[in-house]
């Protein structure tokens, strides 16, 4: 008797996780998966192969982006690690109790505004008509407008700005958890800072920081409007490609078929990341 | 992308407000300022039982939105004339126009009929026009005086001053300013790709000299405005809304003709509101209604006096810009045939890699 009310409450507390995955994850996954599958042979008229993805390999422009985007994530992702760690440090470790919280809000501030005001924000900011430019010309730094959007520099500040804090996040609680008689002790060991820092601190951080990396890389890969609003004439990033076929050449097989790529391939660049580190998903983003 | 979402929140809104009284429900998918609030108002307060929902779109989303529904989720569509015709024969998602229903009789008798040779398909017709208007170039006369057509975008003299939108427009345009005829190699897929190829490695060199692309009309007003860009590829009413902010700003058709399009109503095949959508298109049509319309979107009506229909300050930019020679000139889109726009697609891709 008891068993049972015990399943039954068991099987409606996971209904909605259970529905949740399988309705909206696992089943646009399986259908993106068997439209990419498809391979078109007259108007309207389907069989099922291989030839998207052979198309894919046979297009440099389209491997290309994907690794222009992998390498510009990987290079955001590592950004976002240096610019994040001495916040979250500070945050958890020398700040004072009652300061934390505070910090804390002040990081998350931006998050309450949508991605597309934040990516308009830079635009006013960095145009050849705008704040930077004009102020650096008041100042006389230089003589004529200068343009400083529309290039991949500008491109990396952006995503580098989006991601941050979801860099800093698991790295303060991280940090949070660990004992400072650790590190007084490896002072009073004869470890120098930079000794304690490389032996005591990055090792415990380590499962908070490639949770951290793991999220910035997965959500600078699949990101669209900043490399689109910033990048100008010479962004290419792969999820504009991915519109582009779905969008403006009505080609779903194709963009599904990039789809897939895409998830593979960061896929398996969070694999390696996780080997090269020596760490498992289960000690990083499922981390109890 | 800027535009489109904005215009997207602005639909949205719409339809919350529009959604409140039941009644019978116009979905009306068209573009950004072809449904203006006024008309909006007086034709629910002539037919006080048909509320109108308005979505904001493009040619590419239209035919998007409506093959993922296989043609339902609206009643009345708006793409392209040139957009029909494939569209239809491979994804089946508008229905046959009931010409009975609509007063054919105001609209211009050459549109109407361009139109429907263009959107015929075994023995139906499918579309009738509505606006009409052009893309060209647009110039900053203070300091660009001498621009005359398509190749002017690529001159170096305005280098890091020129912008485009970089859609199957410009490839065209791009074409017939290296003096090639696109639309009459619309049949010979060969031929057409090497066109393309010499259009995209033009344009490719042409990358050092423009600023960057335009995607909507917000951003190409700015460009222009701010001063940034004084030499740009636009649709035409967009010149002209400008041209009231700035009287050095014209629009200025290509030697080669400009580029014509006619904005269409097509019924999605899953619509559910014929009726009103037939009354939709009739109200809209009205001499008295052309007006407030064309206030709105800058574009001509498909009348036969739809120049003199436009409010004065565009109807000056329309005659500041347009010779009779250049109205004779004109370059209306051809018909898609199936396939040109993939192989369209990636020539633009390629264009948008190369660094």
């Amino acid at each position: 008797m008891r068993s049972d009310t015990g399943k039954l409450s068991l099987i409606l507390l996971m209904a909605p996780f259970a529905l949740w995955i399988v309705l909206l994850i696992a089943l646009p996954q399986f259908g993106i998966g068997y439209v990419s599958l498809r391979e078109k042979v007259g108007p309207g008229e389907y069989e099922l192969g291989f030839a998207n993805y052979t198309a894919f390999l046979g297009e440099p422009i389209y491997w290309n982006t994907l690794l222009r985007t992998a390498w510009m994530s990987i290079l955001v992702t590592f950004l976002a690690l240096v610019v994040g760690f001495p916040v979250a440090y500070y945050i958890a470790k020398i700040a004072r109790k009652r300061a934390r919280a505070g910090l804390f809000l002040l990081c998350l501030i931006p998050l309450w505004v949508s991605d597309l005001v934040r990516a308009f924000g830079w635009i006013v900011l960095l145009r050849e008509t705008g704040i930077v430019s004009s102020s650096l010309q008041w100042m006389g730094v230089i003589s004529g407008p200068v343009e400083l959007l529309y290039n991949d520099i500008t491109v990396i500040i952006g995503l580098v700005y989006t991601v941050v804090l979801f860099m800093i996040v698991p790295l303060v609680s991280t940090l949070d958890g660990m004992d400072d008689a650790m590190l007084e002790a490896g002072y009073n060991l004869g470890g120098s800072r930079f000794t304690v820092f490389r032996r005591i601190i990055v090792p415990y951080a380590m499962p908070g920081l490639v949770a951290g990396c793991i999220i910035t890389f997965m959500l600078t890969a699949g990101s669209y409007l900043t490399p689109i609003l910033l990048g100008g004439k010479n962004s290419s990033w792969f999820t504009e490609q991915i519109y582009n076929q779905f969008i403006t050449r009505y080609n779903w097989e194709a963009g599904a078929t990039f789809g897939v790529l895409l998830l593979a391939f960061t896929s398996l660049v969070v694999w390696v990341g996780l080997r090269l580190t020596g760490q498992s998903l289960a000690t990083t983003v499922a981390k109890e | 992308m800027k535009a489109s979402l904005k215009l997207l929140l602005a639909g949205t809104a719409l339809s919350l407000v529009a959604g409140t009284v039941s009644a019978e429900t116009l979905r009306l998918m068209t573009w950004g300022s072809y449904a203006p609030e006024e008309l909006i108002n007086k034709f629910e307060e002539e037919y006080p039982d048909i509320v109108v929902e308005v979505t904001f779109s493009n040619n590419e989303e239209m035919i998007a939105k409506l093959r993922a529904t296989g043609g339902s989720g609206y009643d009345l569509a708006q793409p392209s004339h040139d957009r029909i015709f494939s569209a239809q024969q491979e994804y089946n998602i508008y229905k046959p126009l009931d010409l009975s229903q609509i007063d054919t009789s105001v609209m211009s008798e050459n549109l109407l009929e361009g139109v429907k040779a263009n959107t015929t398909i075994d023995g139906e017709v499918y579309a009738v026009p509505h606006q009409w208007g052009t893309s060209g170039i647009m110039t900053n006369k203070s300091v660009a005086p001498d621009v005359t057509g398509w190749n002017d975008l690529c001159d170096p003299a305005y280098e890091g001053k020129t912008s485009m939108r970089l859609r199957r427009t410009i490839l065209l345009g791009t074409a017939f300013g290296m003096g090639m005829d696109p639309f009459a190699l619309y049949d010979d897929p060969e031929a057409y790709q090497d066109m393309l190829d010499q259009v995209t490695e033009k344009l490719i060199d042409c990358k050092s000299v423009i600023k960057t692309y335009w995607t909507g009309g917000d951003d190409l007003a700015a460009l222009m405005l701010s001063g940034e860009v004084v030499v740009s590829e636009t649709w035409d009413s967009t010149a002209y809304k400008l041209f009231g902010e700035n009287p050095d700003i014209v629009f200025v058709p290509p030697e080669t003709g400009a580029l014509a399009w006619i904005d269409t109503f097509a019924i999605p095949r899953g619509g559910e509101a014929d009726d009103a959508a037939y009354k939709w298109i009739n109200f809209v049509m009205r001499p008295e209604n052309v007006e407030i319309m064309s206030a709105s979107t800058g574009a001509i009506a498909a009348v036969p006096n739809g120049i003199d229909l436009l409010p004065e300050d565009k109807r000056a930019a329309v005659q500041a810009a347009f010779e009779d020679t250049d109205l004779e000139n004109l370059k209306f889109f051809a018909n898609i045939p199936a396939g040109i726009e993939d192989m369209e697609g990636l020539a633009l891709e390629r264009i948008q890699a190369a660094q």
